[in-house]
């Protein structure tokens, strides 16, 4: 067998004692398409920030194991360092200079110049760009992926597809690249332009260049890749080879059941009824980097109910939506009551209340006492914790100080929010008891139901059991309805009574929470409405379910 | 994190960390003021000069650059940053002012009448002025500055066309367009100041004036404590905050410009009547930059100020102004305190300006 | 896959063509708002042509160094530069050494030109580092820094020049007392430059319209240099921290350095402004010169057009001819229209404040706007 192009062994990376990276292997050859597939968190991240040397893994303590390029082992201390070795990266994101043109772009801070008069007096920044070899550099790279665009023509206003093109021949254009990290590249295609990309990489890959596909589109993995690498955890769940697997089984492997049991196990059950609370149809939410297209779901009174999916799908986009903090257009009614989208007084007056996932963004006033976050809300919307003073006549509510004392006091022993008092500032206390200041922000609106995104989100494994629990104390003791949003489906599956699972924008399906692994896999992955829109027929998505199930559950895999 | 959070049982921290901290929270400018105040003082009592007299100036002046700078508070809580664009309530002040005379009003009567105007006016401009600054949001400060220099000399024009008759106004000889200085000895200069004061040894307090500016200040305060100062201060400490609280952040950062604008209108009558006189074309220019540099030395920073803030500042810029012009003239020569003017007040600006904000809108 | 982009290319060609005038008109709609401004005043100035001519060939000689040193800064994104006021206090203090050292003349040019660009330099690299720490904020750090640089300005010439630093010639020095007059005489360097070669055309019986030449020529050799910069790997660099601070970062330029090194040319480029200011001057006032420079030159570039990103040698150039003429003009025009010179004159200075806070105004609101439709 050749020298693998690149070889990663024993990979093991901690982040201040947590694991996120327990001992991972995989090789790519030369000319080879490996893919890495793994649910938000499960390390993808982490390992090509230290194939790239990025300074976040050199200021943590370094990371375990060895890799080797083309044989020879090396130490990768910084981008830079990497680039030079030949390996390329193309980002989520897009790097593009939307005013400079695509040969600009390519060559971004790789200009080719010639020297003059003056550079050879100040020095090599002043040497004129060589506009005509820049562009005929350029024009080579767009042709190796088969692309006979205008090499001038400026970036904004290209289609997506193309920019993305654009950004991977910035990589060609290196002329060492030999290996080529592709981070989510169709995230933001459609279909047919994530088909001509999937062409162009096999053609890539013809030419001897190496490719690290990162993706959550299943369909795709199995198309196009000479390897799959699935990681869970932190850890290397299998190695397959595509012939070997199917669309269902890397769904399996990929969500896998996690272990931690968190919530409340052993109490009594929600207290949920037939009666539908809120019905959302045809909500669409212009939220960025979280559209909702056209989403339809009914919350029953009583329930938790648990809103999962991938980021970026959207999930995260319908509380916001709800709750009028993104442009929203479609139908919502509580109990038979239309209520209109987009006002969030109307809202809050309607009994809903939010506690966004952008704790320190939008749920507190960073600066502001711990009294004030918790009343402020409910003061503007229901007029609590208001006085009147002045003499009759003259009357006007100012904020009552004392009240809003007490009202805090009570919840910082109720929520157990460890704090030196209700006068501290918010920005001095840890996540989980900033968190628990939102949730109490919440519940002085006394809400019927409470939307609460991502409320786990950056604070530790301790106060993570403690949020959780006091969902469903709230829920149990209290009776409000809860609608959980979280990228952690466990955390979902521990405390809820459903799980919707939100892809692309639209509700792709509704589990109990002891659903198998395999199903909540392919519910994420979108495979039900890939595979449905293929053939557009519903009999058919009941079909692929069917046999996905049945190929996949028995097959042990590899590694585990 | 937790056990930071936890009280302490006994002080916890060392008498030195408290210190430190506390330096840090008051910041180094302010500490660098306070020691020149202090250098200044000692060497005013080592210079014999009449310290009682220089108390009671910084009274007056105390008093009446007060309200000036109150009005920084509503736009400074409200998201907007300092007030750059004062110059347009201290316009609708200076008007109303004029009216007054043009009116041939005196004492008490011209002085409230002026109030009276000036409240509405400023509260009018304020509203547009809003209305625009909601369109250049992010902005504000540099669009506002140069707001202000716009209706400056905007109504440079006015007042060489304005048809006022008063023969206090207008020049004596011809021409036309009203004096650059118009005196206020018979109308109300010192009104506020002469009412009710008292002198302690030579050193002589206007009652009137403190009073007046003291009532400002307990207004402010209660509006600021009101349902809408409280919303007021979401919007401007977080926006985003604000909107899932179901607030309209547009409309109250419209009433932070007309509070702000009414204050300012008001501020610069009380300005003028301590003053003696109103100074018209080109003066308000640089109003707004004593203003701003005032409630930032008292602590303030471009997101956050109190009436503490702007009742310390005031009185710390305003007593290195009236402590260094004797001194000044005294050790080196005259224009020194001017130049000291401009170095303070631009300097506390400055620093505010290149200072990490906490907790500013985060995306 | 390239077929759709042709298509979309096809297809919009022909209605973009149409819409170019419109296109155009909108572009360029305060440039030519100004160009009317400026023919009904000169109309209404009764100003004779080759008197006009004289003046604005003048006062381009002067402007147009400080004008244009305000282009790096706007194409880095940094906004318009009102920090170029430290460049002229560059300028002047080296025009204060060499009066001081009575060198007049081409040499005392030359010499004051040296002198000033060190100073210019250290000051560009002091404010370009501050710039850094106010990321966002450059313009209203930039006014603020001009104030508090004239504030140390004053210190240094009222207190320490004549104090600390003697002063040789006596006539400099306020009489009896310390620091620099209020108006120095630099009659030794008066038109040393324009003077080298002038050239004068005459048209029949009026004024003979003088141009200098060499002054002239100087600014040409700047706009070409500033073509050819903007051709090379640093002005890319420029162009692309102007874009995107991320991107260029991510793209390995070292941003802060390239935004310290754009304020530096700035400064440099406006202390040479200064001089050449004042050599056509004679004199200096020694508080007053520099206030104004930032406040002029940005209203200049804007009203030919620039925006607070985006700004060209010609919009600059165009926008020396246009705000200067109303200047030379609107006074006159003033009193022949409404029987009071001071209504033109304080016109003009409403319409140097206005002009720049319009600007600002409409580049934040396109901001606010891209914000929302980018969201």
């Amino acid at each position: 067998m050749d020298t693998p192009r690149l070889e990663m062994r024993g990979i093991a990376k901690e982040y201040f004692g947590n694991r996120v990276l327990k001992g991972v292997n995989l090789r790519v050859g030369p000319g080879e398409i490996l893919s890495i597939v793994g649910e938000n968190g499960a390390g993808k991240s982490t390992l090509m920030n230290i194939l790239f040397g990025m300074p976040v893994i050199h200021n943590t303590g370094g990371f375990e194991g060895e890799i080797l390029f083309d044989g020879a082992p090396i130490s990768i201390r910084s981008p830079q360092q990497a680039v030079e070795l030949g390996i390329g990266m193309v980002h989520q994101e897009f790097m593009l200079l939307p005013g400079f043109s695509i040969t600009e772009n390519i060559k971004l801070n790789r200009e080719l110049t010639r020297p003059n008069l003056l550079s050879r007096l100040c020095g090599p920044k002043l040497e004129h760009l060589d506009m005509p070899a820049m562009r005929s550099d350029s024009r080579a790279s767009l042709d190796r992926m088969g692309m006979s665009i205008d090499e001038m023509l400026p970036v904004a206003g290209l289609p997506v597809g193309h920019m993305q093109f654009v950004e991977i021949a910035r990589e060609l254009d290196k002329k060492k690249t030999r290996l080529l990290v592709l981070d989510e590249p169709t995230a933001v295609l459609t279909e047919s332009e994530a088909q001509v990309l999937l062409n162009a990489m096999r053609s890539l890959a013809a030419q001897g260049i190496s490719l690290i596909f990162i993706t959550h589109r299943l369909d795709e993995v199995v198309q196009v890749s000479d390897g799959i690498t699935v990681l869970r955890d932190g850890e290397q769940v299998a190695d397959l080879s595509p012939r070997e697997t199917s669309v269902g089984h890397l769904a399996e492997l990929m969500v896998g059941r996690k272990l931690e049991a968190v919530g409340c196990d052993g109490c009594a059950p929600s207290p949920r009824t037939d009666q539908v609370l809120l019905r959302l149809e045809h909500l669409e939410v212009d939220m960025p980097g979280e559209m909702v297209k056209d989403l339809s779901l009914e919350v029953f009174q009583g329930e938790i109910l648990g809103l999962g999916g991938l980021a970026g799908h959207g999930k995260v986009g319908v509380a916001n939506g709800v709750m009028g903090m993104y442009p929203a257009r479609g139908i919502m009614a509580i109990e038979g009551t239309p209520l209109p989208l987009g006002h969030t007084l109307e809202a809050l007056r309607s009994g809903l209340a939010f506690v966004s996932e952008d704790r320190r963004g939008v749920g507190l006033l960073l600066e502001e006492s711990i009294e004030m976050n918790v009343a402020a809300p409910a003061m503007q919307s229901q007029e609590k914790f208001l006085r009147k003073v002045g003499p009759r006549g003259f009357q006007f509510s100012i904020m009552d100080r004392r009240a809003m004392r007490r009202h805090a006091e009570r919840f910082i022993e109720e929520l157990d929010i460890r704090c030196t008092g209700p006068e501290q500032i918010v920005r001095r206390l840890s996540g989980g008891n900033q968190q628990k200041v939102c949730i109490a922000k919440a519940l002085t609106l006394e809400p019927r139901i409470l939307f609460v995104s991502e409320p786990t989100r950056g604070i530790d494994v301790g106060a993570k059991k403690i949020v959780l629990d006091l969902l469903v104390r709230l829920n149990r003791e209290h009776g409000v309805t809860v609608v959980v949003t979280s990228s952690e489906l466990a955390e979902l599956r521990s405390i809820c009574d459903r799980i919707a699972i939100v892809c692309e924008g639209r509700l792709e399906g509704i589990l109990p929470p002891d659903a198998s692994d395999r199903d909540f896999g392919l519910l994420m992955a979108g495979e039900k409405s890939h595979r449905g829109r293929d053939a557009e027929g519903p009999s058919h998505l009941s079909g692929s379910c069917g046999q996905g199930s049945g190929q996949g559950s028995k097959e042990e895999s590899p590694c585990s | 994190m937790l056990l930071n959070a936890l009280p302490s049982p006994e002080g916890g921290e060392s008498f030195g960390d408290r210190l430190g901290a506390a330096v840090r929270d008051f910041g180094i400018p302010r500490i660098i003021i306070l020691g020149f105040l202090g250098v200044l003082l000692a060497t005013a009592v080592s210079l014999r000069l009449p310290m009682g007299q220089l108390f009671g100036n910084i009274l007056t002046r105390f008093g009446m650059n007060g309200i000036l700078v109150l009005a920084m508070i509503p736009s400074i809580q409200s998201g907007t940053g300092p007030n750059f664009a004062l110059p347009l309530g201290v316009t609708c002040g200076i008007v109303a002012s004029t009216l007054s005379i043009e009116l041939d009003l005196r004492g008490f009567t011209a002085f409230f009448f002026a109030v009276g105007v000036a409240i509405p006016l400023g509260a009018i401009s304020g509203y547009l002025y809003g209305v625009f600054q909601n369109k250049v949001k992010g902005q504000e400060l540099t669009v506002g500055t140069y707001f202000g220099f716009s209706v400056v000399s905007l109504m440079c024009i006015f007042w060489t066309v304005v048809p006022y008759k008063s023969p206090e106004m207008i020049w004596p000889y011809g021409g036309s367009g009203l004096r650059v200085t118009i005196t206020l000895t018979n109308r109300f200069a010192q009104v506020l100041d002469g009412f009710m004061s008292f002198k302690i040894g030579t050193m002589t307090v206007p009652t009137g004036l403190l009073l007046f500016f003291g009532m400002f200040c307990a207004l402010l305060a209660l509006f600021l404590r009101s349902k809408t100062g409280v919303a007021m201060m979401m919007v401007g400490s977080n926006p985003r905050y604000a909107e899932s609280a179901g607030l309209n952040v547009d409309k109250y950062r419209i009433i932070g410009s007309v509070v702000s604008q009414a204050l300012g209108a008001v501020g610069i009558i009380v300005y003028a009547q301590s003053f003696g006189f109103i100074q018209l074309y080109l003066a308000p220019l640089f109003m707004a930059f004593f203003a701003v540099a005032s409630v930032l030395i008292g602590g303030a920073s471009l997101r956050r100020a109190t009436v503490w803030h702007v009742l310390i500042g005031t009185f710390l810029f305003q007593a290195i102004l009236v402590v260094s012009m004797p001194v000044a003239n005294k050790v080196v020569a005259d224009n020194l305190a001017e130049v000291i003017r401009i170095i303070v007040s631009n300097g506390i600006i400055l620093y505010a300006l290149t200072r990490k904000e906490a907790g500013v809108d985060v995306r | 896959m390239t077929t759709p982009q042709q298509d979309h290319l096809g297809s919009s060609g022909d209605p973009r063509k149409r819409f170019d005038v419109m296109e155009a008109l909108r572009r360029n709609v305060v440039p030519l708002l100004f160009t009317v401004l400026c023919v009904v005043g000169a109309y209404y100035s009764g100003l004779t042509l080759p008197f006009l001519i004289n003046e604005i060939i003048v006062r381009m000689a002067r402007n147009s160094f400080l004008v244009i040193s305000l282009i790096i800064p706007i194409l880095a994104g940094m906004g318009l530069n009102f920090g170029i006021v430290l460049g002229a206090m560059a300028g002047q203090f080296a025009f204060i050494a060499t009066a001081n050292w009575e060198i007049g003349g081409f040499v005392g040019l030359i010499l004051t030109v040296i002198l000033s660009i060190p100073l210019a330099i250290l000051f560009g690299w002091l404010t370009g580092k501050l710039f850094n720490n106010s990321k966002g904020k450059e313009m209203i750090t930039g006014i603020i820094l001009g104030f508090f640089a004239n504030g140390v300005y004053q210190f240094i010439c009222l207190y320490i020049l004549g104090n600390f630093i003697p002063i040789r010639v006596a006539s400099m020095l306020i009489p009896g007392g310390i620091g620099l007059r209020n108006t120095i005489d630099l009659k030794q360097i008066h038109y040393a430059l324009d003077n080298i070669w002038k050239i004068s055309i005459s048209f029949g019986s009026g004024v003979p319209v003088t141009i200098p030449v060499v002054t002239l020529l100087v600014i040409v050799a700047l706009c070409v240099g500033m073509v050819l910069l903007f051709k090379t790997k640093l002005g890319q660099d420029f162009r692309a921290v102007g874009q995107n601070r991320h991107i260029a970062e991510v793209a390995g330029i070292p941003v802060d350095r390239v935004r310290v090194l754009a304020i530096i040319f700035s400064t440099v480029l406006a202390a040479l402004g200064q001089i050449i200011f004042l050599q056509n001057l004679g004199n200096m006032n020694t508080y007053g010169s520099h206030v104004q420079v930032g406040t002029f030159a940005v209203a200049a570039i804007l009203i030919g057009g620039a925006s607070v990103s985006k700004a060209t040698i010609g919009q600059a150039l165009m926008g020396i001819l246009l705000f200067h003429t109303l200047f030379i003009v609107s006074p006159l025009a003033g009193k022949n229209l409404l029987g009071n010179v001071q209504v033109g004159e304080f016109f003009r200075v409403f319409v140097a404040y206005g002009v720049i806070g319009v600007a600002l105004a409409l580049h934040a609101w396109q901001g606010v706007r891209r914000k929302k439709g980018g969201a």
